[in-house]
């Protein structure tokens, strides 16, 4: 589904396509996306003329301001947009149309940017397409709405509703819908929609498709989520946890490979139906899970959602029914085994880099197909005492941002799968961001502290 | 009079011996590419040896700039079955190994008929949707669908068979063609797209028929 797969004459007609929608539907401005190392949405509009010459010669600029981009000599960089990619931008019916275009990042000689992180999943998924393996990715995307984004004080949630509930006169649920049909009109389709557990919180469910053109609805998902609730006068977050006490936002992401029509996670024989491949894949992923925590969970906040008892995963396990598991694998619709076994890699958040988090799961995945690596059995669900929990380091999570980095800046598979430029300056960013927090005296200390002391 | 184009290359000999007492000049391509700065009258594409390749030419030449220009497909009787869901690709076809007389005939029948230039026809309507086969266009109650590209192929090509079953295989390969190494679940995900682009109200146009595969058109009930 990526146009680095296509052969050239169709990516030609790819091009010819776009350029003749520009035309007809007289696009004023083309917005060139792509992100930067920690996986926000960058732009730059370029006029409708000017499109052509960006397919042949990319469009030119200095990359020496966005996070991630930057490098000691050379700060110019190319953008080149991936005509698979291009979109009109929905909801927009005024006479001055836009579209949108992902781009892929290069560097002036044309070769691939080590810093652009939509070329890193590239890279990867060009690894598993070696192996045989197209990779099949379906988040589902937790977020909150607030009644603003003032961050002083605590954030104020919309309703009390909770799980599944159908709320009458609920601002948010009619947000949510005018937000899932904006998302279907972009060509993101959505499974499932609902009201999470927490206060003003949702969940969208995206249904699957490859990774990289999931890795890019997952970022047009942030911004329409957001626009959408802007528009009401309400603020969207996608912070891991918000509010104390109650549930944090996740992004449980389904993942699965493919051998052409073949689902390779699939074997009617086996136990489960889990094949030989998928339990290498669980097994090597449980591997590397500490190494890759802190790519999937990149903020100081992303840990506070990792705790017992919010139904999000402490410990590195599998199983099938518990929850707290780190992979579940979901007992797929009958008859549907063989489309729909699959597993649930369940610490990711939403504010992560998805480009970034699919390319360090699927390399973790990867190698443990490529060792042949044994899958233990899985955890029943309670059959750990708390204190079992915790008496073996390796089993559990890194539980704060320092102790994730220490375990990637040890690991050569998150280096190889991020590749050296984006390694070091990723540990350099949140070395620094752990720094900050480590030297900040928070609320809790005052008031625990101040009078008692 | 400009060449006729020749597929492949080098093309067969019984045809170019033909081409040549005839008096018709030609050029032959390997690709699409070839095609590229050429003007030519008309093409054959000899899909004989290679139906896959030859297939896949016809359908780069209808995409091209030069879609005016009628295609003769030449293709063994054998092979016969292949045409099903592939019409739009040729103008017209002719059996080969082809009597010399037959296939001359042909050729100079295509030429004549392009004079009038128009062979195919340019919109495709079904209900209030309307395809724009020249502007790539599409609209719904008025309304224009953002489409990209394929889920704008594979929508021309249900609606211009409304009631027709397509399995997922033969939708990757006419629509995707054979140079597309994914699956068929592509076709499932593409589908599933263009239903969310045609809103709730006409998503019911493409209905899955359980267990075979796709069908464009108002349900019965509808």
């Amino acid at each position: 589904m990526n146009l680095g797969d296509l052969p050239d004459a169709t990516a030609e007609h790819h091009r010819d396509y776009v350029l003749r929608m520009v035309e007809e539907r007289r696009v004023r401005l083309v917005r060139l996306w792509f992100t930067d190392v920690l996986g926000q949405l960058k732009s730059v509009a370029i006029s409708p003329v000017e499109l052509d010459a960006a397919f042949e010669e990319g469009v030119q600029f200095d990359g020496s301001a966005i996070d991630g981009f930057s490098r000691v000599q050379e700060s110019d960089v190319l953008a080149f947009p991936d005509p698979n990619s291009f979109q009109l931008m929905a909801g927009d019916r005024s006479e001055d149309m836009t579209a949108r275009i992902y781009c892929d990042i290069a560097n002036l000689d044309g070769s691939p940017f080590e810093g652009d992180p939509r070329q890193v999943l590239r890279r990867n998924l060009r690894e598993a397409a070696a192996a045989g393996y197209e990779f099949m990715c379906a988040p589902e995307v937790e977020y909150f709405y607030l009644a603003s984004d003032d961050s002083s004080g605590a954030p104020q949630p919309l309703d009390h509703a909770s799980y599944f509930d159908l709320t009458t006169f609920d601002e948010t649920s009619d947000i949510r819908r005018r937000t899932i049909q904006r998302l279907e009109t972009t060509g993101i389709p959505v499974e499932y929609a609902f009201h999470e557990d927490a206060p003003s919180q949702h969940e969208i469910d995206l249904r699957y498709t490859d990774a990289l053109g999931m890795a890019d609805n997952v970022m047009a998902l942030r911004m329409i989520v957001r626009e959408v609730a802007m528009a009401s006068g309400v603020h969207a977050t996608f912070m891991p946890k918000p509010m104390e006490g109650v549930q944090g936002s996740g992004m449980h992401t389904h993942l699965s490979l493919w051998q052409g029509d073949t689902n390779a996670f699939y074997d009617a024989d086996a136990e489960y139906g889990l094949s030989a491949v998928a339990r290498s894949f669980i097994a090597g992923v449980l591997r590397h899970a500490g190494e890759i925590t802190a790519v999937t969970n990149q903020l100081v906040n992303s840990y506070k959602r990792l705790v017992a008892g919010f139904e999000a995963p402490v410990h590195i396990s599998w199983a099938r029914n518990d929850r707290s598991a780190l992979i579940r694998v979901p007992v797929p619709k009958r008859n549907k085994e063989a489309q729909g076994t699959r597993i649930e890699y369940r610490s990711i958040d939403p504010a992560c880099n998805p480009y970034l988090a699919f390319s360090v799961i699927l390399a973790a995945g990867l190698r443990g197909i490529a060792d042949g690596a044994e899958l233990d059995p899985e955890s029943a669900e309670n059959s750990l005492t708390e204190a079992e929990r915790r008496s073996g380091d390796s089993a559990l999570l890194p539980n704060n941002l320092s102790a994730a980095l220490d375990l990637m800046e040890d690991s050569e598979l998150v280096r190889t799968a991020l590749g050296e430029h984006i390694f070091e300056w990723f540990l350099r960013n949140k070395r620094a961001e752990w720094g900050a927090y480590r030297t900040h005296v928070s609320s809790f200390e005052l008031e625990r502290y101040l009078r008692a002391w | 009079m400009d060449p006729l184009l020749l597929w492949p290359d080098p093309p067969p000999n019984d045809l170019v011996r033909v081409l040549d007492l005839a008096g018709l000049p030609w050029v032959a391509v390997t690709d699409e590419s070839g095609t590229r700065d050429l003007s030519y009258s008309a093409a054959v594409v000899a899909a004989d040896e290679d139906p896959d390749g030859g297939f896949a030419m016809a359908r780069a030449l209808r995409r091209g700039d030069l879609q005016s220009a009628p295609v003769l497909l030449m293709i063994r009787g054998t092979a016969l079955a292949d045409l099903d869901g592939r019409h739009d690709l040729f103008d017209d076809f002719c059996v080969s190994p082809a009597h010399p007389a037959e296939f001359e005939a042909r050729v100079r029948h295509l030429l004549a008929a392009d004079i009038g230039g128009e062979h195919a026809s340019e919109i495709i309507q079904y209900g209030t949707l309307v395809l724009n086969l020249e502007t790539y266009q599409a609209v719904i109650d008025g309304q224009p669908l953002d489409l990209t590209y394929m889920e704008y192929e594979l929508l021309k090509f249900l609606a211009a068979s409304p009631g027709r079953v397509f399995t997922r295989e033969i939708l990757l390969s006419r629509v995707w063609g054979y140079e597309y190494y994914g699956g068929a679940r592509t076709v499932d995900v593409h589908i599933r797209r263009l239903r969310a682009k045609l809103g709730e109200v006409h998503a019911g146009l493409i209905q899955t028929v359980r267990s075979v595969g796709y069908k464009f058109g108002e349900a019965r009930w509808g």
